[in-house]
Parts: C-alpha cells; structure tokens; sequence
C-alpha cells in the first residue's frame, strides 16, 4: 500500500470514527448521567435522518433540516423524559430495556406510518457537493470533509461544555459521586432532562449529518446503535473521552480490517473489544466500579 | 369472493390454542372420513375453494416486495374472475417478517392447521428454505415468487417445488460473457458476503473467466453493512476494467451513491445483478446514470403482455407494476394452467404437476417454460439506468436455462 492509499484509508478510517463518536457520545452521556441503558438510540438516529429527509425535501434547505430535526428531536427527549425516562432511574436494567425496547418499536411504527418503507436520500447543500480530486480516478467528496471538522467542531463544543461550564461541572461530580453532589444542594431533576434531550438530540444530529452521504432506509439505526454500544463500552462507560478513544479505535480496525484482513473483517471490531475489556475491564477510561 | 386472516408472530396465544384442537378435531374427522374420501365426486371437491397460502414478508425490510408480489397474484385472480382453472380461491396469508428463524413454524401453521392447498412464498432465500423443507416433508405445493437461492431448484428440488421468479445463478451468470465482449478483461467483484451475494457473484465469474476474463479481487463485507469507503478506495488503487456488484435495498443505494461521490464511475463502470437499481432508482438519483445491469425483467420490455400488465396493475393499485408484481402474477398464472388441464380437480396430482412442468406463460417478462427442476427457462436482459429508468439495452442471453446442479428429480 503507497503513501497516497494509505493516507485515503486513514481518512475513512477517521471520518467512520467521528459519526461514529458524534452518536456514541449521547448514549454514553445518558449512560453515565442517568444510569439508563437506552436501547433506542439507534432508533433516534434514524429518527434525525427521516426529520432530515423530510425537512430538507419541504424547504429544499439542508441548514433548516439541521435546526429544525435537533429542535424536534430533542423536544421530543424533553417529552420523553418527563412522562417515561424519570420513572426508570434508579429500576433495575430490564425495565430500562424493557422500555427502550418498546420505544423503538414505536419510533419505527411511527416510521412507518410518516414516511413508508421507502429507501430515500438528501442532497447535501449546494455549496459541498463537489469533490477534490485525490488520485487519477479517485476523489474525496468535500461533504465528506465538512462532515469530519462538523464532528470536530461538536467534540470540541462537547468537551468545553463538561469541562468549563457549571453544567459540565455538575454533570461530572454527579458521575464522580450522587449523593454526595445530592447532598450540596444541587437537583438532578432538571439536569437529567436536558442531559437525556441533548443525548437524544446528538442522536438525531448524527442521522441528520450522515443523511447526505448515507442513504435514509428503515434499518440504518440498528447497526449503528450496535457499534454505539461497543463505542461506549470500549471507552469506559460514562466517559466521553473514552467514547472519543473508542470510536477513532473502531473506525481505525474497521476501515484496516477490511483492506488488510477481508475475511475475518466482520468479528475485528467485536475481537477488538474483547481483548481490551479483557486488559481493563472498565473500558479504556472507565472507572471501577 | 375471497377472505382473508392475517396471522402474525403477535397472534394471541389463545387464538393459536384454540386454534390447535380445532386442528386436532379436524384431523380425526378426515380421519374417519377416510375410508369414503374416494366416494367424492370430483364436482363436489370443485364446488369448494382452493386454499391458498400466501407466506410473504408484509412487513420489515422486504415488505414492499411482498406487497407488489401479492398485489400481482392477486390482479391475475381477478383478471380470471376471481378463479383460477375454473376454482374459487380462498387466501389465507402469513407474514414471515423475512426471519428465517420462524420460516418452519409459519410453513407448519400454514399447511397443518390452515390447511391450505398449495404456499406461495417468498421473497428471503433462507425463508424460503424452510419452506422447501416443509414442502418436501410434507408433499405440499409450493410455488416460490421470488426468492433465487440456488439449492431451492438445485439439491432441494421436487416435482411440486416451482419457482416463478430466477435462480441466482440465471440473473448474472449471462453477465459474463457480455462484459467480456465489451472489453473489459480486469473485473473487480463486492458483494455482501451472504449467500444471494456469493452465488451471483459467482455465477457472474463462472460466465467471465469461462470467456477468458480475469478477476482482480473478491471484495466483500458482511452483511447488512454499508460503510463501503475503504473498499471503493481499495477499487480505486486495483484500477480494474470495470467492477460487477450486487446489493440490494438501502445498500444498493447508498453503494451506488458512494461509488458516484468518490469520482468511480467516470473511470471504472459499474456493472450488477439488476437488483442493484430496481426498486430503488427515485433515491439513487443520477449517481445511477450510466449503471449495466442483467435480470429478467425492464423497465420498458416492448411486449403486448407487459403493457397490459402494466396498464392493469396501475388501475387496480395505483402503483407502477415492477418485477416482483410481475413474479406473483406468473405465479397465479402457472397455477391457473396445472387447474386448467385437470379441470379444477386439485386431487389430481401428475396430470396438474405434469400440466404445470409443460406451461408456456405468457408473461409480462417474455415466454416462460420450466425446466426440470421447475426454475423458469426465460430471456435475460440488459439494461442501463438512463433518467431514472432501467431500459433495455439487449438481450443477455436468449432461454437461460439454470443448470440445477444436484437436482435428482
């Protein structure tokens, strides 16, 4: 493999790594905030990317399908919160997934209903539609590249808010210690509900992203919500850095496992976690529990 | 008149319970009735309808195929009256919800509790399967409306097991030698790597290299995935003469879109199975401009039958007719012709089986006839997606007959 392929392959390899990061990143907040194991994540992101579709086949603006599919989504997490989520904290894990589970059967029923079965697609905006030329006959779509530093830009967005702000503060002492953060006064009521809206709303700014370069069809979530899962595993539980670490380390085996390994390319990913759950089996930047 | 009950994986248990001593009785009534079933007079047995039994995915990933298949069946009982071979037809359907794991049960409810005469399904290869199983065990009628998976007219094949759609072999094996005269020595293949993929694959390399062409690389990714970045990248640095894909559904689009964005087709043609661009093509948009593909069937197939198909199928559905409405019309076609021959008389097995194994359908697609292990013998053709259509180029291979390799019959 020449210089030039090899930096094409970590290219994809980085680019699968941020979407992968941008969905992870809320399942892992939810996950380590309010303790809730939300199996519809997947089903979120296939929700955004249908809310892209739709939105950006009314207005003909992909900018208003952005706004507008967070907007909804993450009122819907709102609504959610209140009359579902909240009664789970605290329950044991089968309620949780009992729940979760029946969530995505609605999300797809509702699907359904909305949109049908169809495979459709969006356009990305007019202004990132060419492409640069890489080799003689291969190019890079710019979306693609726009989709990269939009990932960058909301890591980084994400990474200030629980590092430098007061409700990254509370966020982080509340997964340190509860009761304790409990104890100085501080209400996890409120915090849980804009936590589990903005995780679902990370979930459908994934689909949205993601619609233009992959194609919007009924099972495009469950995948994802899969190797959400590793993501967020791997990392550590509850730690958005290590969903970061988690996500760059999957896309890396994924996209190298395919060129170099094609045979046994579809367990890398899986084989991968099981031998670093085996060194720590925290993840990488959990804590004990 | 026809009735219908839907029973799906969520039909109450108590419903299904009931549903089993009924079952039970029923049989020791058969039972008793033994002895005489041969006083029957084989004017009374038409007096009652024929059952049959749709097993096809009404929902999940295949639910519109299963819809349009239906659909067709349907349209070509109506066109006859609401009969077929002069027999009132009384259906009964099953969702598989293409899960192979539930394909035994669903054929076993079908054929040991609903009683039907004859199972007309499905679209899943590994459904179908066990449909062919069940058939098999139990001497059932089975007329397969899409699924191509090899083995079901290959080891697997029975007097009473016919296929109203392809083989996979038969879809892409003529691909072969078109290409190579083309030009095109260097292929590179991607697929899923399932077993529909594989066996076109295959068929498609089997036609090629007997020509003399050669393969760059076997690419494949499991099933159903769609992060195909690092393999077109890896197509890019082979530079092969062209590339033959097959996916299908959300896949094919996002595959194709891919292909499109990363500069491909305008220096390494795209070649498939035509799966790769039916169904699909409104959301493919013009990524897909310029795509070969081979099946048995396109868009504008310039046939009295086909345009009165088409013509008929809007009407009754409001939906353009497609290939797979055009493989449940067949089926109802073929069924029409065995009850045609025996005059309605289901009993009479050879001759209807015999009637059937001799059909010459008219279909929409071009002259249909069967070869021994019951899979079509029909055209194939070529067509190029142009302006969001696949219209036919030529003709791939003129009667294809799949070889049914293993089939004893």
């Amino acid at each position: 493999m020449d210089i030039a392929t090899f930096s094409v392959q970590l290219l994809n390899a980085v680019q699968h790594g941020l979407v992968l990061f941008l969905v992870a990143s809320g399942l892992t907040l939810v996950f380590g905030i309010l303790g809730v194991i939300n199996l519809a994540h997947g089903a979120f992101y296939m929700l955004g990317a249908y809310l892209a579709y739709w939105i950006a086949g009314y207005t003909g603006s992909f900018a208003l399908a952005l706004v507008g599919g967070v907007a909804i989504a993450f009122l819907l997490g709102l609504v959610l919160e209140e009359a579902f989520v909240k009664r789970l904290i605290g329950r044991d894990h089968l309620a949780q997934v009992l729940l979760s589970y029946g969530l995505i059967l609605v999300i797809d029923e509702v699907r359904q209903i909305l949109f049908g079965k169809d495979v459709h697609s969006v356009a990305p905006p007019a202004w990132l539609q060419g492409s640069i030329e890489l080799t003689d006959v291969l190019s890079y779509p710019i979306y693609r590249l726009a989709l990269c530093i939009a990932c960058l830009v909301l890591a980084g967005i994400i990474f200030f808010i629980i590092q430098k702000t007061r409700l990254g503060m509370i966020l982080r002492a509340g997964a340190e210690n509860r009761d304790m953060t409990r104890a100085l006064g501080i209400s996890f009521d409120r915090v849980n509900r804009y936590v589990f809206a903005g995780g679902i709303a990370l979930a459908a700014l994934g689909g949205i992203l993601v619609a233009p370069i992959s194609t919007v069809f009924p099972g495009m979530g469950d995948s994802m919500l899969i190797l959400s899962f590793v993501v967020v595993v791997l990392g550590g539980i509850g730690s958005v850095a290590g969903a970061a670490f988690g996500a760059l380390l999957i896309g890396l085996t994924d996209t190298f496992g395919k060129v170099f390994f094609p045979q046994v390319s579809s367990i890398l990913v899986y084989l991968l976690m099981v031998i670093i759950l085996l060194w720590r089996p925290n993840g990488l930047l959990g804590r004990a529990s | 008149m026809t009735k219908t009950t839907r029973y799906t994986a969520t039909t109450p248990l108590s419903m299904i319970a009931l549903d089993r001593r009924r079952f039970l009785y029923g049989s020791a009534g058969a039972l008793a009735a033994g002895p005489f079933a041969g006083l029957a007079t084989p004017a009374i047995a038409q007096g009652a309808a024929l059952k049959i039994g749709f097993m096809l995915p009404y929902s999940g990933t295949f639910a519109k195929l299963g819809q349009y298949i239906d659909a067709g069946f349907r349209l070509y009982v109506e066109k006859n009256g609401g009969m077929l071979g002069g027999r009132k037809i009384e259906f009964v359907q099953v969702d598989d919800e293409s899960k192979p794991e539930a394909g035994t049960d669903n054929m076993n409810r079908l054929v040991g509790r609903d009683k039907v005469d004859v199972v007309v399904g499905t679209v899943h290869s590994g459904v179908a399967m066990a449909m062919v199983k069940v058939a098999r065990d139990t001497n059932t009628m089975l007329v397969i409306p899409n699924a191509g998976v090899n083995e079901a007219t290959g080891p697997a094949c029975a007097p009473h097991i016919f296929r109203t759609s392809f083989s996979n072999w038969q879809v892409t094996y003529p691909m072969g030698k078109v290409m190579y005269d083309a030009g095109l020595r260097n292929v590179a293949t991607i697929t899923w790597r399932y077993a529909a993929g594989q066996q076109m694959v295959d068929a498609f390399k089997e036609g090629f290299t007997k020509e003399g062409g050669k393969i760059a690389e076997d690419l494949a990714l499991p099933f159903p995935e769609v992060e195909f970045q690092a393999l077109i990248t890896r197509i890019a640095t082979l530079k092969p003469d062209a590339v033959f894909a097959f996916f299908a559904g959300g896949g094919a689009v996002k595959f194709v879109r891919d292909y499109a964005a990363a500069g491909l087709n305008k220096s390494i043609p795209l070649y498939g199975a035509g799966f790769l661009t039916d169904g699909t093509l409104p959301a493919q948009g013009e990524a897909a401009n310029g795509i070969r593909t081979t099946l048995h069937y396109a868009d504008n197939l310039d046939l009295p039958a086909n345009k009165a198909f088409l013509e008929a199928f809007k009407a009754k559905t409001g939906n353009d007719g497609d290939i797979y409405s055009v493989q449940g019309y067949d089926a109802g076609a073929l069924l029409d012709i065995g009850l045609k021959a025996v005059k309605g008389d289901w009993a009479a097995r050879e001759p209807l089986i015999a009637a059937m194994k001799a059909a010459k359908i008219d279909s929409p697609r071009g002259t249909l006839t069967f070869n021994k292990a019951n899979n079509p013998i029909q055209d194939i053709y070529m067509r190029e997606v142009r302006n969001g259509r696949n219209e036919l180029v030529s003709v791939a291979g003129k009667s294809v007959d799949d070889p049914a390799r293993g089939c004893r019959a």
